[in-house]
């Protein structure tokens, strides 16, 4: 029973669909989440990452799909999900008349947490996001950092299993970041599964699974190093030259180049073998007149991926999980 | 329902409301203003009418009888014509509501018949004051034509008293003074309840959407009966304490009896308060912004109490179909109901008919409010 348990995903999203008016918001993903486990949801401002948490929170009912939180059907019973999540949205909702520990008292009663235990949450929440001292301070005075944390400290007031965190990093400084998913990780290692949304590709590498999302769609789904070797069909190269614009537009028709993107004053160059391209396109591009000065091998980052992916996605041969 | 959850809702709103300038104001010096602005600003008496008077004959009765006019209260004569010109341009130019002009034949028709007539002018271009006006003038000379049979009689050698007049004498109840004060005041205390609870309660809901809080508070488990009564509750207390400001304002300061009883008062209170509350608060869920939710409710109390609740204005002297819309307005009710606990001090099994009409309204309002939030953010 107890390895049962354990392995049954925590969150649970079959062909999941919201169509707003005739816009196709989320477009029939389809994911799990495990026990402990902290999945990113990584794509542009607009992809539809939003919309899927706020469904899987119950405050959108799904045009179509399913999806399963703790065990509950979400459309069917979200009021029993709603005990078992904590939730932080992507604008800043906690009360800033009130202060720190006038907000954690709100959440701790709505959330039913016991009077015996809920000073002792509270200071652990307030020790958590570094506001020891400021409980008294009034929200609106927090910078960033703080009031994210706060609202992290809100949201697990009540040990949920299941935390959704939508954009909880966006306009805070990179040393808060840093902190924050220290935090997440913390709580992951304490057993919380964690879906969180974010449009910074380096905090990709913090997550255990990452589901890329562009246009409502879901056009990869893995663990980040699974994502880079796999997802782009290819291996990666670094090429500085002069010319670019004109290498750029040459490589395509070099034998073994999958793709070419332009990143800074060099190319990404994706080839089928990065052993032959490494010796073959510096004389492909001596043979056009463009001068080679390096090449080199590089370990793809996600943001090569997404930019692989989502050109394909446009042409039609996004990968479907 | 949660006793937990109840509380913690209660609790912020409470904290909220002390920390919004103007949700204090309107707790605060909204009642206070009203009754004032109100109390002070709608009466009805009409005392000290301007007139002017022009006396053709000059005789000993005709200025016995303009006499009559400078004693009364309720006239107060400014100008003294000496034509007919001068008494056109007093009306005309506004000084003058009334002109009383005694013919030059005055005292010769009066010794010689016993009957004579004065004649008066009046500005009939507010026609209900210048109906009171002449009832005013009525009783003035009444009053002459009483001493002048007196002094008839004497002159003719008769004895006898005059016959004794056969007059109707009314005798006022429950407001003696015939005060116009004390018959608005309490209808006052109505529109000022019904103002300041819908006001309040319109903000609830909106805040939340506006200030983007919402959407964090629709995901947690709290339900919505939790939220509507949590959010209610402390405007319930609050709107109470203003029905105690109002009370000892209308009985301090305006110095209106009250010959009822707490009990009633605020037991009718509370059920007022549940329909105002409802009101502000289904405003409050349709409307997201909480200007528009405050000017909708200023709009929609405002009028109906202020014209529709016969507070100032009897229902009864208003068209039928009107009085058919009053029933819709929730403070007709509860005007009634204030107006008999203050003035004649009677209990509820007297005012069993409004108590009901409140308990239908309050119910009403209450149920659709219990229905009208959703937490749901599409």
């Amino acid at each position: 029973m107890e390895a049962r348990a354990a392995a049954a995903p925590q969150v649970v999203a079959e062909d999941l669909t919201k169509r707003f008016g005739s816009f196709t918001a989320v477009d029939g993903i389809s994911f799990r989440i495990a026990r402990g486990e902290i999945m990113g949801f990584l794509g542009p401002n607009g992809a539809g990452k939003s919309t899927t948490i706020r469904i899987l929170c119950g405050l959108l009912r799904p045009s179509g799909g399913r999806a399963f939180v703790a065990g509950i059907d979400v459309a069917r019973d979200p009021e029993r999900v709603r005990e078992r999540i904590g939730y932080m949205s992507q604008k800043f909702s906690l009360y800033n008349d009130l202060s720190v520990a006038e907000n954690l008292r709100f959440f701790g009663g709505v959330y039913r947490v016991p009077r015996a235990e809920l000073a002792e949450r509270m200071r652990f929440v307030v020790h958590m996001a570094g506001l020891d001292g400021r409980e008294d301070a009034l929200v609106a005075t927090l910078a960033g950092g703080w009031k994210q944390r706060l609202a992290l400290g809100c949201a697990i007031l009540h040990r949920p299993p299941i935390l959704f965190l939508d954009e909880p990093t966006s306009g805070v400084d990179p040393a808060s970041r840093r902190r924050f998913w220290d935090l997440i990780h913390g709580l992951a290692e304490g057993g919380v599964s964690v879906l969180v949304s974010t449009h910074y590709m380096d905090e990709a590498s913090y997550c255990n699974e990452i589901a890329l999302i562009n246009q409502g769609r879901l056009i990869a789904l893995g663990s980040p190093g699974k994502l880079k070797r796999s997802a782009l069909g290819g291996e990666l190269l670094l090429v500085e030259c002069d010319k670019v614009g004109a290498a750029l537009e040459l490589l395509p028709q070099a034998p073994g180049v999958l793709d070419v993107a332009a990143f800074g004053n060099a190319l990404h160059v994706l080839v089928e073998s990065a052993e032959r391209g490494l010796v073959e396109l510096p004389r492909y591009l001596d043979a056009k007149g463009i001068d080679c000065r390096n090449i080199a091998r590089i370990d793809p980052t996600l943001e090569d991926v997404f930019v692989r992916l989502v050109a394909g996605g446009t042409r039609g041969e996004a990968p479907r999980p | 329902m949660n006793a937990l959850r109840l509380r913690a809702i209660a609790r912020k709103e409470v904290l909220q409301v002390w920390r919004d300038p103007r949700s204090l104001m309107i707790v605060l010096l909204m009642p206070i203003m009203q009754m004032l602005m109100l109390g002070y600003g709608v009466n009805l008496d009409l005392k000290h009418i301007p007139i002017c008077t022009y006396d053709r004959e000059g005789s000993q009765h005709s200025e016995a009888l303009l006499k009559g006019f400078a004693a009364s209260e309720y006239f107060d004569v400014v100008k003294v014509a000496t034509d007919y010109a001068a008494v056109t341009a007093a009306i005309d130019g506004g000084t003058c509501r009334m002109a009383v002009v005694v013919p030059q034949d005055f005292s010769e028709r009066l010794t010689d018949t016993g009957a004579s007539s004065v004649q008066a002018i009046l500005d009939a271009s507010d026609d209900n004051s210048a109906t009171i006006a002449a009832g005013y003038a009525q009783a003035v000379i009444d009053q002459f034509e009483q001493n002048v049979q007196i002094w008839f009689a004497g002159n003719h050698g008769q004895s006898m008293a005059p016959p004794p007049p056969i007059s109707l004498e009314s005798r006022v109840w429950f407001n003696e003074d015939l005060e116009s004060r004390n018959f608005i005041i309490p209808g006052v205390v109505a529109v000022v309840m019904a103002l300041v609870g819908a006001q309040l309660s319109s903000l609830t809901i909106s805040r939340e959407w506006e200030r983007g809080t919402m959407e964090l508070l629709v995901s947690t488990p709290v339900t919505p009966m939790e939220v509507m009564l949590g959010k209610l509750a402390p405007y319930f207390v609050i709107g109470l304490l203003d029905a105690v400001l109002c009370l000892v304002m209308a009985v301090l300061w305006f110095a209106v009896p009250f010959r009822g009883t707490l009990l009633t008062l605020f037991a009718t209170t509370s059920l007022f308060l549940v329909a105002v509350l409802g009101i502000g608060y289904l405003i409050s869920v349709a409307i997201r912004s909480q200007i528009g939710a405050s000017q909708i409710a200023l709009l929609v109390t405002m009028l109906p109490t202020a014209l529709l609740s016969g507070y100032a204005f009897p229902i009864d002297q208003m068209p039928a179909p009107i009085q058919w819309v009053t029933y819709l307005v929730h403070a007709r009710y509860y005007v009634t109901i204030l107006k008999a606990v203050f003035l004649k001090g009677v209990g509820m099994t007297a005012l069993l008919e409004p108590i009901l009409g409140l308990i239908l309204y309050a119910v009403i309002v209450a149920f659709l409010a219990a229905r009208a939030f959703r937490k749901r953010l599409d």
